[in-house]
């Protein structure tokens, strides 16, 4: 079993939640000897969560974190053979360079003379010799980082986690410490475990990526997997540009979406089965010449975007697609488009209706997401437990939270080329799927309401 | 002119404010026994002070008021240190009250807190006198040492505890090298405030050092004054105090004055 002994980390079942809000649910996840891990996701994941349990600051409430086999979910963190990188760099204000990079050394009691030459080692490999008597709060923000991560290699951790180093940074200090970050991982052969909500930075060092959201891990892979091959629509769209499109797989290598059909590289997802299609902006081609395409559009505006520009082209079926081309195309001309079978990217949806758990309370109302909604005869009495399910496109939204049924917050939105998929999570914590041509923000209040008639009640046995 | 009348009215106030103390300063310096007569500059009181020249019972006085000073900041400085890392690490509606019941013993009057904890001792039957004073002064003295660190913890990174954890200290050694370097000033700071309200205090002493013969130099002052006349020593001793209690106060201020243009710099 080599891959047993390559591994170094092994997080299973791990959850924890804060009063009622879940941060890490079921986590697993096997972590190789000498990778580069990276934790991403949007802010409130459950990212920062999982490293500092990891780093030991945090008790999991259930579930196991195994170093190199053996169980440390109960060793303190002064016992843990790991060190952290934190987000504010957390030096010690009243120790100088030096001392800060040797405050771990001198705690296990190394031998002064060794303690000179490892912390001098250090320096020199995050470029800062010479800064030993510096006061630490003398130096900029980007010197602090190099002073914070040359005391947590200096002790020689198995394991090196890092709580987003370099977002306090600038672009340009960031892009050069990214490169030199890869560049230490590689010498030092420790495993990097890092955390970030920019997918540009985790593609750019990672071995693996792990995205996660919603306290759920959603996808784990290589940066290429994880750009190329999105598991779901809300990896595909977190990672990168991209179009995320309804389809239909009409059979194996054909696909329709957009009102047309094309041909993909996807099979087994059976036949006429709704799917969802990613095709990353780059990948459509465009051409002035749209008598030969096999799909056409007007331009709806051109933004020059440094390398690339970036186009919204609206398409003979009224679909919205984003683009981005080297070259310029007017706005309000009409364009051809193609897209290669193998840059169409097809994923099973994960849901294609709202299904509530509820109950009747009389033989015309039901109860669900915490309110009483009507549903008209449907044959089942007071007490009995049922299954509701609305379709995306029955949902109500109301701007005046009041005339709802139930009040929800937008937490999601996704656009689909013709509409917008929302992710309304209700007050109870119940997540309402919604697809609309109205316009939300991310965070706006809602009322939430359905007709009578598009509630589907089914009895559970 | 505007300006003349704001500056002028600047300094009445301050005379007015300092008028009395500069009074004792300036009459300490004639040997005049009754207050108020100039029968010429002299630095006799002053080295009659010291020279013994005084009753015992001043001497003494002054030595209870030094060393339970002394006792009652340090002690006051340790508790109140512990109590506000404890309410830092506190979080939400737990920390406001705590907070709050941490302030209610400032804005009490030194008379009612004198006249409570003389009727705490009482009732648990303890001898009033020089431990009594001690007890009462670390009593009042200490959320004013709380009051003092709680700022260098906010202002302190949340993270550096955890970093000195993550490094592989204990959680005592992280308090001893890390945590305590950090509020070092605000426990001096602490410290010294304790110290100057111990020497000030009269109300609290007067009630618990009970009859064993026990003073303060406030006690003492406010005995020998009701004797008939003030012992002609006591306005260079005044002096004395008030340009110590001046100096401590500078301190404090150029200290804080200090940490606040590092952190600018930060």
């Amino acid at each position: 079993m080599t891959n047993q002994n390559n591994c170094i980390i092994k997080i299973e079942h791990l959850s924890k939640a804060f009063g009622d809000k879940v941060v890490l649910d079921d986590i697993n996840l096997d972590i190789r000897r000498g990778e580069f891990v990276t934790l991403l996701g949007p802010s409130g994941c459950g990212k920062t969560t999982l490293l500092r349990m990891i780093a030991g600051f945090l008790k999991a409430d259930s579930g196991v974190i195994a170093m190199e086999g053996t169980d440390i979910s109960d060793t303190p963190p002064h016992r843990r053979p790991l060190n952290t990188v934190f987000q504010r760099y957390a030096l010690f204000p009243h120790l100088n360079v030096y001392d800060n990079i040797a405050f771990g050394l001198k705690l296990n009691k190394v031998p002064s003379a060794e303690i000179d030459s490892r912390v001098r080692k250090a320096l020199k490999m995050v470029s800062m010799t010479d800064y030993e008597d510096r006061d630490v709060n003398s130096l900029s923000g980007g010197q602090q980082q190099r002073v914070a991560i040359a005391r947590a290699i200096v002790n020689r951790p198995k394991v090196l986690l890092l709580d987003e180093p370099l977002a306090a940074l600038d672009l340009k200090m960031r892009k050069d410490m990214q490169m030199e970050l890869k560049q230490m991982h590689q010498e030092l052969g420790i495993t990097f475990i890092y955390v970030t909500h920019d997918q540009e930075e985790a593609l750019t060092l990672s071995d693996t990526v792990v995205v996660m959201s919603d306290g759920k891990i959603q996808q784990i892979g290589t940066p290429i997997d994880i750009y190329n091959e999105p598991v779901n629509s809300f990896v595909a769209d977190f990672i990168g540009e991209s179009n995320i499109l309804n389809a239909t797989m009409i059979r194996d290598r054909e696909v329709e979406f957009i009102g047309h059909t094309f041909e993909c590289v996807d099979e087994g997802f059976g036949i006429n089965a709704p799917v969802d299609v990613v095709v990353r902006p780059e990948d459509i081609y465009i051409i002035a010449n749209a008598e030969n395409a096999k799909f056409t559009g007007e331009v709806k505006s051109c933004i020059f975007k440094g390398v690339h520009y970036e186009m919204f082209v609206e398409t003979d079926k009224g679909y919205e697609l984003m683009l981005q081309d080297y070259n310029a195309f007017e706005v309000g001309s009409t364009v051809g488009m193609f897209i290669k079978p193998s840059d169409i990217h097809v994923m099973q949806k994960e849901r294609t209706c709202n299904t509530f758990e509820g109950k009747m309370t009389s033989p015309t109302t039901v109860q669900i997401l915490g309110a009483e909604f009507e549903c008209g005869e449907c044959g089942l009495q007071a007490g009995e437990e049922v299954y509701v399910s609305v379709n995306f496109d029955r949902v109500e939204l109301l701007d005046n939270k009041e005339d709802g049924t139930v009040m929800g917050e937008v937490e999601f939105i996704l656009y689909k080329g013709n509409r917008y998929h929302l992710t309304v999570l209700t007050d109870e914590g119940e997540k309402v799927y919604v697809d609309t041509n109205d316009i939300w923000d991310k965070g706006d209040i809602v009322g939430i309401s359905v007709a009578a008639a598009d509630l589907h009640i089914t009895k559970r046995v | 002119m505007k300006k003349f009348f704001a500056q002028s009215y600047l300094w009445l106030l301050l005379a007015l404010l300092y008028a009395p103390i500069i009074i004792i300063g300036v009459f300490s310096f004639t040997e005049a026994k009754v207050l108020g007569n100039w029968t010429g500059f002299s630095t006799k009181l002053y080295t009659s002070l010291f020279s013994g020249g005084v009753s015992g019972g001043l001497l003494s006085a002054v030595e209870n008021t030094l060393t339970i000073a002394l006792i009652a900041a340090a002690v006051s400085t340790l508790l109140g240190s512990i109590a506000a890392i404890g309410i830092h690490n506190m979080r939400g509606r737990k920390r406001q009250v705590i907070t709050f019941l941490n302030n209610i013993p400032m804005l009490n009057p030194d008379i009612i807190t004198g006249i409570s904890l003389f009727l705490l001792f009482v009732s648990i039957g303890l001898t009033q006198g020089y431990i009594t004073v001690v007890l009462a002064h670390i009593a009042f003295c200490t959320p004013y040492v709380v009051l003092s660190v709680m700022p260098r913890l906010q202002q302190m990174n949340p993270n550096i505890y955890e970093a000195a954890l993550d490094l592989g200290a204990t959680p005592f050694q992280a308090l001893r090298k890390v945590i305590i370097p950090e509020i070092r000033p605000g426990m001096i700071s602490g410290f010294i405030l304790a110290f100057t309200l111990s020497i000030d205090d009269f109300a609290v002493t007067i009630f618990t050092k009970g009859n064993q013969g026990l003073e303060t130099l406030s006690t003492f002052i406010y005995a020998d004054a009701r004797k008939g006349g003030l012992t002609p020593e006591l306005r260079p001793l005044s002096t004395i105090i008030f340009v110590t209690v001046l100096l401590l106060l500078i301190i404090i201020n150029v200290r804080s004055r200090r940490a606040a243009r590092k952190m600018e710099n930060i």
